[in-house]
């Protein structure tokens, strides 16, 4: 029976599609007695899902103004020159 | 033999087309306007300089992309030999080695409903971004190169010259961390 500990990590590199099988076995098994890690995998989870959507989100929210783009286009023109 | 299914690429528009994309790109995942700024400006000095390695298989943006997240890992790397190799040693589960099990303080609390309604919600965005801001840089840093898609574990641990453990080690006290400041700052209230 592996640890709290254990059981995080395994969680944690699941959410990243890398546990293993014999990994999930181990924290699935976990889970089904340990209400404190049920709680974390469940919030993993939804972090995963928000992060995903976060990082995903070209939503134009930050981009560069016009003077920016002209002062960028303009150190391009001075460094190949 | 057809070009119709070649890309080309045409430097003059590229600030046009693409340096609001490739800066949003950026400023999600170093949290910093001008250091973005600049690795915008690096990717599209590297791509005319570049230009004659473009092979026209992939779309311009995609290419332009790809250099981008070179210059985004190159960064990183940089940051940590000059930071050193100091190992941050936190540990969530208790003040020194780590004992396996909760502590009462540390406990997971139920967040009901709200964790899956809102995604969209930009005050949530910036919840996590605020999150995100407060782990250690160590720990943000390698967390965000894992985070983003298409860094391999293996690409991350040979450019920064960490094992893999050292990575999976990083990135779960980032979790621990960033699931506790989301717990607090946003399903509490």
């Amino acid at each position: 029976m592996i640890s709290c500990d254990e059981a995080t990590a395994i969680c944690d590199k699941n959410q990243y599609g890398e546990a293993s099988n014999w990994d999930k076995l181990k924290l699935n098994f976990h889970l089904l007695l340990c209400k404190h890690c049920a709680t974390y995998s469940k919030q993993n989870n939804a972090i995963t899902k928000m992060l995903g959507k976060y990082l995903d989100t070209c939503d134009g929210s930050k981009h560069l103004t016009l003077e920016e783009k002209k002062e960028l286009e303009k150190k391009l023109n001075e460094k190949i020159n | 033999m057809s070009n119709s299914t070649k890309h080309t690429l045409d430097p003059n528009k590229w600030i046009d087309l693409y340096a609001d994309y490739l800066f949003n790109y950026t400023v999600t995942r170093v949290d910093n306007s001008d250091l973005a700024k600049d690795l915008v400006q690096e990717t599209f000095l590297s791509g005319i300089k570049g230009k004659d390695n473009f092979r026209g298989q992939a779309s311009e943006r995609t290419w332009l992309v790809s250099i981008l997240k070179r210059k985004i890992i190159d960064h990183y790397r940089k940051i940590n030999s000059v930071k050193g190799k100091k190992e941050v040693r936190m540990s969530f589960f208790s003040d020194g080695d780590r004992k396996g099990s909760w502590l009462e303080e540390a406990v997971p609390q139920t967040w009901g409903n709200e964790a899956e309604k809102n995604i969209e919600n930009t005050e949530l965005k910036s919840a996590l971004n605020k999150c995100i801001e407060n782990l250690p840089e160590k720990y943000r840093m390698v967390f965000l190169l894992k985070t983003v898609q298409n860094f391999e574990t293996e690409a991350i641990c040979n450019e920064l010259d960490i094992t893999s453990s050292n990575l999976w080690v990083i990135i779960h006290r980032a979790r621990v961390q960033l699931r506790k400041c989301m717990e607090e700052n946003w399903f509490k209230n």
